[in-house]
């Protein structure tokens, strides 16, 4: 009798074992889609932020509380970017595995060198990411940072799965590695062209495609477009001739569109996150393809203009 | 509540406040020549930088990302400053992460007029004064880590009355714990009591210029909030579920009022209890029953991907100063919906409704009234209050609330469980985060007074630390 339950329980702990998944938060869904490359089959992956969301206002929802009490792991962007919502969801989530310094929190930005770290505070200049833009995800490099960083804690986490772990991040950069050739050969034509963004979200990936992405329609960032400051932006996209207009799925689309129907230029739906637009559902790679063959097409379409 | 003259108080925190900020000592005073020095040693280090830029840039490789962490056992290192402070470096105060408290500070100023005045309409200790100018919050906030098993949350409320004194409050102070096992947490110091909705938010998160009606009477103008300590948990659910538990000092208008008598239309019964009549009686702490116990519990969920729910149920119950065993309980409900669409833009559009009803049971001892003698009997008062907010595009919200609070005849006909009924629609302009603009007209019709008018423009400024946003 006694052994018989002793056998049923070994076998239930095992299977429970053996099913035990990692459950994995993540803020947004490139980073989302980054963990489900890595921990492929092993692992439960949930974003938070919506893909078309704005990943600095998003909606606080108590449901993330109880999501973030259930995590094995957390990774967020970090740099200031859920400043806004996610501390609290933390605080009331009540979960040590996901403590500042704990296995189960990871930075993403701690693997990467953010860009436009400001050298004094001042909110006259809009809001400013007092620890540098945070959209360091845009620019494939930093994705391959990022991937390492969250093998390396999965594989900490789970030591039963780190090889499954390795294997899957060895394919991820052999995969970005290739596309990143084809892209890098994409964008190569139109190197040092300068395109207009609403927001500063680009400067990664401009660094990456050596583009320039350093005019936008916010006249501050944060701060909505302003009538003087789009006739400024107006004026000298028509001195340089600049034909391309970057907007993301939450900024003012009908704004970027009166700047370009009176520039001649191309509004171009641009997306840091896999799902935000229709064709980057597959994750992390899709999305950069996708956001690079536009890119071209639109440089490509101008061009012949 | 203390009184400072306003330039003594205000040096005073500013220069704590710069203390903590700064934590560096001075400049040390070099001679020319050092200065020349370290000048020199500085472009040598920023010609090397430069070069090493270019190196990097040229080459087009990722920086190399620092060796990643793949298991900081003892926590992850932090950044490291360069001892000791130049000239050249900025003071950088409450950059997130780089100091052990975030400060941060709030003012609310106002303007309105009314056709009431002296405290008759206006509910709340930060609501504007019915005429005039007034600066009724200058709230300061610090907030960070105590160690690995405490959080802190202190703010520091400055107003000025009618006098332009300086009043200083401490709206709240309290520890929480970080790191307790069954996803439990306690809080302990002075805090707001977990009971409904409003009552936990300060001032400047409130969607209109002043309290609701039923809040005021029933918790008084700094709402339910005494010394006490609350334990919390979070229901294992698939689901938001929380229960939270609280224990407070008797001190409040609906049990032992003490020299708080303040209340809605400021009228000091000259020792006599605005609510019951009667001369208030001392309640000794005897044991936990002459403390004012807080349950709560709350749940929401997500309607769809763009509508949330958040509703809850809370209690209070405690000894009241009509009688030596008198007791109140007060209970309330409270709802909050929001819908936003998944592409909303800094937040907007959006539209919620947030709704809160409460009812009082106050027993009324035997009480020697002003000129007669009261006989003992059972006040029973209700409120309720609905609020629709409506970010009809960037930066603007639009909002309107509607309010009823009454109370059953009783042997003392008081002005504070009179029926009243009060409208405000509002409008807020939001520049940024950190400030708003927002205009508020209120219809308030008193049952036995009239019908009074009152109009007021707010204006909120923020300096520091950027608060995070709770649902």
């Amino acid at each position: 009798m006694n052994r018989q339950i002793i056998l049923i329980t070994a076998s239930a702990l095992v299977t429970i074992c053996a099913h035990a998944k990692l459950n994995v938060v993540a803020t947004t869904a490139d980073l989302a889609a980054i963990a489900r490359a890595i921990g492929g089959e092993e692992i439960e992956v949930t974003a938070l932020a919506k893909p078309s969301e704005d990943p600095h206002f998003v909606t606080p929802k108590p449901s993330y509380i109880a999501k973030l009490n259930r995590a094995d792991a957390l990774i967020e962007g970090g740099a200031e970017l859920e400043l806004g919502w996610l501390p609290p969801l933390l605080d009331a989530a009540r979960n040590p595995k996901l403590a500042l310094g704990a296995l189960g929190r990871i930075q993403a930005s701690s693997a990467v060198n953010l860009l436009e770290v400001p050298t004094t505070l001042d909110r006259s200049r809009g809001d400013i990411h007092a620890l540098g833009n945070p959209h360091f995800m845009t620019d494939p490099l930093n994705a391959k940072a990022v991937a390492e960083l969250i093998t390396a804690r999965f594989a900490a986490l789970a030591p039963e799965k780190a090889e499954t772990f390795k294997l899957n991040l060895t394919q991820f950069n052999a995969h970005l590695d290739s596309k990143l050739e084809q892209w890098e050969k994409l964008l190569r034509p139109f190197a040092g062209r300068r395109v207009v963004a609403y927001h500063n979200t680009w400067p990664y990936f401009a660094r990456r495609f050596d583009l320039k992405i350093d005019l936008f329609l916010e006249p501050k960032p944060g701060i909505p477009p302003t009538p003087a400051h789009l006739s400024d932006v107006i004026a000298r996209m028509k001195a340089e001739n600049i034909k391309v207009v970057l907007v993301e799925p939450y900024q003012n689309r009908k704004t970027a569109e009166r700047v370009a129907a009176e520039t001649g230029a191309v509004v171009v739906d641009f997306c840091q996150f896999p799902g935000g637009l229709k064709g980057t559902e597959g994750g992390y790679i899709e999305l950069l393809d996708y956001l690079v063959t536009t890119l071209a097409k639109a440089f490509e379409t101008t061009e012949r203009q | 509540m203390y009184r400072f003259t306003v330039g003594f108080a205000f040096a005073k925190v500013l220069l704590i406040g710069v203390a903590i900020a700064a934590g560096a000592p001075p400049p040390e005073q070099g001679t020319a020549d050092a200065l020349k020095d370290q000048i020199q040693k500085l472009q040598d280090q920023l010609e090397h930088l430069q070069l090493r830029v270019a190196e990097l840039e040229s080459g087009k490789t990722n920086l190399p990302s620092p060796a990643v962490p793949a298991l900081p056992a003892a926590g992850e290192p932090a950044p490291v400053r360069a001892a000791g402070w130049s000239p050249a470096e900025p003071i950088t105060v409450a950059r997130s992460g780089s100091t052990y408290v975030d400060i941060s500070f709030d003012v609310m100023a106002n303007v309105g007029w009314s056709t009431a005045q002296n405290d008759e309409v206006r509910t709340g200790h930060h609501a504007p004064y019915e005429r005039g100018f007034s600066l009724r919050s200058a709230e300061l906030a610090l907030e960070g880590a105590v160690d690995p098993y405490f959080k802190a949350l202190s703010t520091i409320a400055f107003a000025l009355d009618r006098d332009g004194e300086t009043v200083v409050e401490v709206e709240e102070a309290y520890a929480q714990t970080t790191s307790l096992p069954w996803n439990l947490q306690i809080k302990a110091g002075q805090f707001y009591a977990p009971f409904g909705r409003q009552n936990t938010q300060h001032a400047h998160e409130w969607a209109f210029v002043d309290q609701p009606i039923v809040l005021n009477r029933f918790f008084g103008p700094d709402g339910l909030r005494q010394p006490g300590a609350q334990l919390s948990w979070l229901v294992p659910m698939p689901f938001f579920t929380e229960l939270a538990l609280g224990v407070f000092n008797n001190r409040n208008t609906s049990f032992v009022a003490g020299s708080a008598h303040a209340h809605e239309d400021g009228a000091e019964q000259h020792g006599y209890s605005p609510l019951h009549g009667g001369e208030p009686v001392e309640r000794k702490l005897r044991g936990p029953g002459d403390l004012v116990l807080v349950p709560r519990l709350c749940t929401s969920f997500d309607l769809s991907d763009t509508q949330t729910l958040l509703g809850g149920i809370s209690a209070a119950f405690g000894p009241n100063d009509s009688g030596p065993h008198a007791d109140t309980q007060i209970y309330g409900l409270d709802l909050y919906w929001k819908w936003r669409p998944e592409r909303a833009e800094a937040g907007f559009p959006f539209v919620s409704f947030q709704t809160e009803g409460l009812y009082r049971r106050y027993e009324a001892a035997q009480r020697i009234g002003d000129t007669t003698e009261l006989s003992a009997e059972t006040l029973h008062d209700w409120g309720v209050y609905g609020q629709l907010l409506w970010g009809f595009k960037r930066r603007w919200v639009a909002g309107l609330r509607a309010e009823f609070a009454s109370g059953d005849d009783a042997g003392f006909d008081s002005p504070v469980r009179a029926d009243r009924f009060r409208l405000s629609p509002n409008l807020t302009f939001y520049p940024t985060e950190y400030s708003k603009l927002r205009l508020q007209y209120n219809y308030d019709n008193r049952h036995g007074a009239g019908t009074d008018h009152s109009v007021w423009a707010q204006l909120e400024f923020m300096l520091g630390a950027h608060a995070a946003h709770k649902f």
